[in-house]
């Protein structure tokens, strides 16, 4: 298939005479391979959605919508209410963002601009052992060693200067909401820190030369050239660890204190919609406590699903808004 | 190639050059403009690691003028250039011996901050950088802003000043809150240049500001290059001969690290005193 009519025709075979016309077969099998991979992926989210929502009928049928806005949680009575469970999944997930996010970004910003090179990779080994330390263990810790100290110390140290507000007052436990933050900061530090490392690796050094070359300090550089140039990625980092938060178990489990009770205050135990199904799924000997649970479940898998959705919108209206000129 | 090795004592004093003997202090000649030099580089040798890129250049950068960096790629021109304003350091281990001394002082006194002399000697890059989340209008006075001024007439006034000097602001005076990324190449380079020149720098250092650019906006940026000579020193890397002809009072060629030559770009262009030069202007090399 000649492209344009040559005048005329060598008798000797050109090169390209000899090649053989391009297949389209390998870029249909590759089309249609990843599509059906793709939608295998989106199949997989709908099919835990509606076993979750299957597993439940019954109790959504029987419960309905006092299921999401009622505390009392009593399997003996049959009465099931998740709204202590939403609240304890919200709190010690906004608490543990509170400690692990500034902490995270702030690793990362050191370990990318201002580190000396020698110390940066022992400090990503370690913070990536943090990350290889199996959930039980840290629980344990959490146990033995962070909930003894936090009672001791920094517990009646808060009390004694927030104590005015709600959420630092009444008696100290040791296991509570703020425990449970702690731990699940903790589980989370080290993906957000590696994500936002590579996040802020990959801001070109022609960003950081360009406010470099405008007499910025290290400081300012950091400021204007990277951070606002991955705030994107770094807010993309964050609501990975938003995921990892709302669904961490088994160590928030051991220091929450597993109490289905909504309280302003941070010392008092709570108790969140994964611990919930761990601790109770193999007492539940009554079909609506089975569901009940399944129930919980399945607002888990919204309330993460939600919380990614309502992220893509915050990063989608974040692109649109540059902040007008300062000038006009 | 072998005459490389055989120009040792490295230093070629160019001879030529009427600022050289003003800042030597001896006879100065009435046809040279009795300004001090902008910058006298003296025996500078740069490192990185144990890699050595410059080796004991000296040349003085006369100011108010345009002065050309021209050698083969790899021969050391950029980080001759990033020298001039500490920007070299920015690469981890990079080491310098000599001086570069800068209106009266060495910019590499232990006593002199970076940051300040960076204020004082902007640049431009090959590639064009500007802030992705700044407008036109905040990447103009992103500068500005940095060193605390925060009079809003003045910055106003900055920012046509600097647009209009980077022959950029009838092109963009009424879109100056739109994205600087939104512009073309070409907008985004003078864009960079207009981001430098904000600041009132006193030298505007340029690393082969048009190499990334089609011929008009090339031919745009030189036409701006010798507009910006008549208030600033204006020290332009290129490895684009007739640029560096088209463009510059003085040309300073380097080869493998080493000042072959350094003179008026006219005398470097036609009668070249250094066999090397001559290989190199007629394209024997390079
Ligand atoms: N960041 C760096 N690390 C190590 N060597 C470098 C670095 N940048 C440049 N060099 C070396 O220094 C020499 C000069 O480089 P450069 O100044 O970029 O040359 P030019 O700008 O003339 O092409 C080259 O041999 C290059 O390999
Ligand atoms: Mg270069």
């Amino acid at each position: 298939m000649p492209i344009a009519v040559a005048p005329e025709r060598p008798a000797v075979r050109s090169t390209i005479d000899r090649m053989a016309p391009p297949s389209g077969l390998g870029d249909k099998v590759f089309k249609w391979f990843t599509l059906a991979m793709a939608l295998a992926v989106v199949a997989l989210v709908f099919l835990v959605g509606w076993q979750l929502a299957r597993g439940s009928s019954l109790a959504i049928h029987r419960f309905g919508f006092h299921f999401l806005a009622t505390s009392t949680w009593d399997p003996v009575a049959e009465q099931f209410g998740a709204l202590p469970f939403i609240y304890g999944t919200a709190v010690s997930s906004l608490i543990a963002l509170i400690i692990a996010v500034p902490l995270s970004i702030a690793t990362a910003v050191y370990l990318t601009e201002l580190a000396p090179l020698w110390i940066r990779q022992p400090i990503v080994s370690l913070i990536e052992m943090l990350a290889a330390i199996p959930s039980v263990i840290l629980g344990l810790w959490g146990i033995f060693v962070m909930i003894p100290w936090l009672r001791d110390h920094p517990f009646p140290f808060l009390k004694k200067i927030f104590g005015w507000t709600p959420f630092f007052s009444g008696p100290i436990y040791g296991v509570s909401m703020l425990a449970g933050g702690i731990i699940i900061a903790v589980m989370i530090l080290p993906i957000i820190t590696s994500v936002s490392r590579e996040i802020l690796r990959s801001v070109p050094n022609l960003q950081r030369e360009a406010a470099y070359a405008l007499g910025a300090t290290r400081w300012e550089v950091t400021r204007i050239a990277v951070l606002s140039y991955a705030k994107k990625g770094l807010f993309g980092a964050v609501i990975l660890g938003l995921g990892r938060a709302l669904g961490e178990t088994m160590a928030v489990t051991m220091v929450i204190g597993n109490t289905p009770q909504i309280r302003a205050s941070l010392f008092a135990p709570g108790y969140t919609l994964a611990s919930v199904i761990a601790n109770e799924f193999t007492e539940a000997t009554t079909d609506v406590y089975l569901q009940a649970l399944f129930e919980i479940g399945l607002v888990l898998f919204g309330i993460t699903i939600l919380a990614n959705l309502l992220a893509q919108l915050l990063l989608k209206t974040m692109g649109s808004t540059i902040k007008s000129g300062a000038v006009q | 190639m072998e005459s490389a090795a055989i120009i040792d004592p490295p230093m070629i004093t160019p001879v030529s050059s009427p600022q050289q003997q003003v800042a030597s202090g001896s006879e100065p000649t009435a046809a040279a403009p009795e300004r001090p030099p902008a910058f006298e580089v003296e025996r500078l040798s740069i490192f990185y690691g144990e890699k050595k890129a410059i080796e004991n250049v000296t040349l003085t950068i006369p100011s108010k003028m345009i002065t050309a960096i021209i050698g083969p790629s790899g021969c050391g021109k950029s980080t001759l250039l990033r020298s001039l304003n500490r920007m070299h350091e920015l690469v981890p281990q990079t080491r310098i011996e000599g001086k570069v001394v800068f209106a009266g002082e060495d910019i590499y006194a232990p006593h002199i901050d970076p940051v300040v002399v960076r204020r004082r000697i902007g640049m431009v890059f090959q590639k064009s950088n500007p802030f992705p989340t700044m407008s036109i209008a905040e990447n103009v006075l992103v500068g500005l802003k940095l060193n605390g001024v925060r009079d809003r007439a003045f910055l106003r006034e900055r920012l046509e000043q600097s647009l209009r000097m980077a022959a950029l602001w009838d092109e963009v005076k009424n879109d100056l809150h739109k994205p600087g990324i939104s512009l073309s190449g070409g907008q985004q380079q003078r864009l960079c240049i207009a981001r430098a020149i904000a600041v009132e720098p006193e030298v505007l250092l340029m690393d082969e500001p048009a190499s990334a650019l089609d011929p008009i906006a090339t031919a745009k940026i030189e036409e701006l290059i010798h507009e910006l000579s008549s208030n600033y020193t204006v020290v332009i890397v290129t490895h684009n001969m007739q640029q560096a002809g088209r463009c510059s009072d003085y040309t300073a060629f380097l080869y493998l690290g080493r000042l072959i030559e350094f003179a008026a770009t006219t005398k470097i262009f036609t009668n070249p005193s250094e066999r090397q030069t001559e290989d190199y202007i007629t394209g024997r090399f390079g």
